[in-house]
């Protein structure tokens, strides 16, 4: 029986930060994924993620995966793929079929990565060819190419739901609507925001009561539910779609931990049974250490720092780390940690509707049901202030955990202080230069540059832009606002696509004077888009 | 449909563009892509009919986890296509049941192998 200081189950953002971790303390490790690829679900998240630079905020998730693949692999992590850990016995032995082989190993330590599976829901016609999971769609779509779908409506409201629903249009896929049983999205305002501009309609406390087609989706039948979750008869609504996608959650994939004997607990807080953790992620089974989405629902950026804590414990424990440098080292990843679980969505927050930022600012109710805010909501928040020239109108009005916006801005115009979680708040004595660096880094895509009034009657407006083809300067189009109405003519004045911003273009259009406050997004005209 | 041009991705990446059989008739994929990848670009969506109820089934999770969109690959039933790479010259069949024989669903329900 091979034996390993280190045995990681599953390589994605946990179970390699872990590998990382522990190899670069001198310990033999081996990571075991089922998959032809590693990386788990970060190939396919094509965003910019949200958090502090030291979380690789504004760093799109498939960029962090190539990093560190490239950390593990310089860190003399051994990962085998296309190995399935099919079981997880006393003594931390761990059974592995290679191929048609059954092969075991023995770790002195091991961490449980294994990630999360997608929750189903079933109605009339689920399983019809038609019907996919998110992942799939992300998969399909980011991965192999293919769009999942023409026509799509999306089920769940949650950031799955909304980052896949834009990752849909920008592989020029068309979103029918976006459903959710729940009153109230479940994600991100501003991911919620920049799919709305799009023309994406929400529809909030509704679910899905069929879907039609004999062989394959044709259509889709949603209709209003009341409070105990029954379809209110006479609200029924009735799309033509070839694909619904399912975006309503994710389980902890934890049936190792529990086959290991660890003491496990339904938490429906953290999406699930999972393992009963101590401190630095180890379970009642001493050096079985969990990381990641196993040990309770959240995201990679987390997932990322739970697996190098487990890895740094695991070092610890097996004589690699010294106890003073062990202290050093978690206290500094536990600050990471905890500034990304603070703010209106943390998982302590969880079913908890704030009516008030921590600043005191109204939360937007129209932002929660329909995906945008209403233009007398806009000016409530410290981001958006009316200054002459161009300057930053900044939308973003929960208090979530990112800040790059403070760093990218050259002339500090752009303060959210030492909490990451504050709104970002425009200086109007700082003098904006029209650069569009806060425009690129935003991961939400909430900074607009407004210039109120540019002169010849209009207002010209920056707006991040990330689909194709790219319009040209010059070019004539619609401004729609930010429910994705159509507003008004806007023309483009210039497209600017530098490395720096990362494939977030920053298009300039010039609209009336009085649309200023109102176009945030350009569209072009249908015989230019067809 | 394929996605030629992608705002973040640019033009995909691909393998050589090889020949392969969909129920005997000729299609093309890109060598090495799940074979439910190819068949989703040539439109095809329905990889099975159930067993008892001769529904039908098709690519639902695309990570090899849910096993609905398993197929007859080269005389091999229940072969998860959304994980396994076309290669050139494969034989992909419509599963019934876990065969590959239509006549068995044409008759009582539990038409398989």
């Amino acid at each position: 029986m091979k034996r390993y200081d280190l045995i990681v189950v599953g390589a994605g953002p946990a179970g390699l930060s872990a590998a990382i971790e522990a190899a670069k303390r001198g310990l033999s490790v081996v990571v075991f994924d089922e998959n032809a690829k590693p990386g788990g679900q970060l190939f396919k998240q094509i965003h910019k993620f949200f958090g502090s630079k030291e979380h690789k905020a504004k760093i799109r998730g498939f960029k962090i995966g190539e990093e560190l693949l490239e950390e593990a692999s310089g860190a003399g992590v051994e990962v085998v793929l296309n190995a399935v850990v099919t079981g997880l016995y006393l003594d931390k032995e761990v059974v592995v079929k290679l191929g048609g082989e059954i092969v075991h190993y023995k770790g002195d330590a091991v961490i449980v990565a294994t990630g999360a599976s997608e929750n189903m829901v079933t109605f009339d016609g689920w399983t019809l060819p038609g019907v996919i999971g998110a992942g799939a769609a992300q998969t399909m779509m980011n991965l192999h190419h293919i769009q999942p779908g023409s026509k799509i409506l999306m089920l769940g409201s949650g950031n799955v739901g909304l980052v896949v629903s834009f990752q849909l249009l920008q592989a020029g896929c068309e979103v029918v609507a976006l459903v959710d049983a729940a009153p109230r999205i479940g994600g991100y305002g501003v991911h919620a925001a920049k799919i709305a501009r799009c023309g994406v309609p929400f529809y909030l406390s509704h679910t899905i009561i069929k879907a039609d087609g004999d062989n394959r989706v044709t259509g889709v039948t949603i209709g209003e539910v009341d409070q105990t979750w029954s379809v209110i008869p006479g609200t029924e609504k009735q799309f033509e779609v070839d694909t619904i996608c399912l975006a309503v959650g994710l389980s902890p994939m934890s049936q190792l931990l529990k086959m290991a004997g660890c003491a496990m607990e339904e938490n429906p807080g953290k999406g699930g049974l999972v393992p009963v953790c101590g401190e630095f992620g180890e379970t009642s089974v001493p050096g079985l250490f969990v990381a990641g989405d196993v040990s309770g629902i959240e995201e990679a950026s987390s997932a990322m720092i739970e697996g190098r804590v487990a890895g740094a414990a695991a070092a610890r424990r097996l004589g690699f780390m010294e106890e003073t440098e062990l202290g050093a080292r978690l206290e500094e990843l536990e600050t990471a940690l905890s500034s990304l679980r603070q703010g209106m969505f943390a998982p302590r927050n969880k079913g908890k509707t704030p009516i008030h930022t921590d600043e005191g600012c109204p939360i937007s109710s129209n932002l929660l049901k329909k995906g945008y805010l209403t233009d007398d909501e806009v000016p409530a928040y410290p981001g958006v202030k009316s200054v002459k020239g161009i300057h930053p109108v900044i939308e973003c009005t929960q208090n979530i955990p990112c800040n790059p916006c403070q760093d990218a801005c050259p002339k500090q115009c752009i303060k959210i202080g030492a909490n990451i979680t504050a709104l970002p708040a425009v200086d109007e004595n700082s003098v904006c230069i029209g650069c569009g660096m806060c425009v690129a880094a935003c991961s939400g895509q909430s900074i607009f540059l407004v210039d109120e009034d540019a002169g010849e009657g209009c207002a010209s407006i920056v707006i991040p832009y990330e689909f194709v083809p790219l319009p040209a300067p010059g070019q004539r189009g619609i401004a729609l606002d930010r429910s994705g109405a159509e507003l008004c003519p806007a023309e483009v004045v210039s497209v600017k696509s530098a490395q720096a911003f990362d494939h977030t273009n920053l298009l300039t259009m010039k609209v009336p004077r009085e649309m200023g406050m109102r176009a945030r997004f350009f569209k072009l005209p249908k015989e230019v888009r067809a | 449909m394929r996605i030629e041009e992608h705002p973040i991705l640019g033009k995909p990446q691909r393998g050589r563009l090889v020949p392969f059989l969909f129920d005997g008739k000729p299609l093309e994929g890109y060598e090495g892509e799940p074979i439910a990848a190819a068949l989703k670009a040539a439109g095809v969506m329905v990889h099975r009919y159930t067993a008892k109820t001769h529904t039908p089934r098709g690519m639902f999770c695309a990570i090899g986890r849910c096993t609905d969109c398993v197929m007859v690959v080269d005389g091999q039933p229940n072969v998860r296509t959304c994980v396994t790479p076309l290669a050139e010259g494969m034989d992909v069949k419509t599963q019934y049941g876990v065969s590959a024989g239509q006549e068995a669903s044409s008759g009582k329900a539990g038409g398989g192998a």
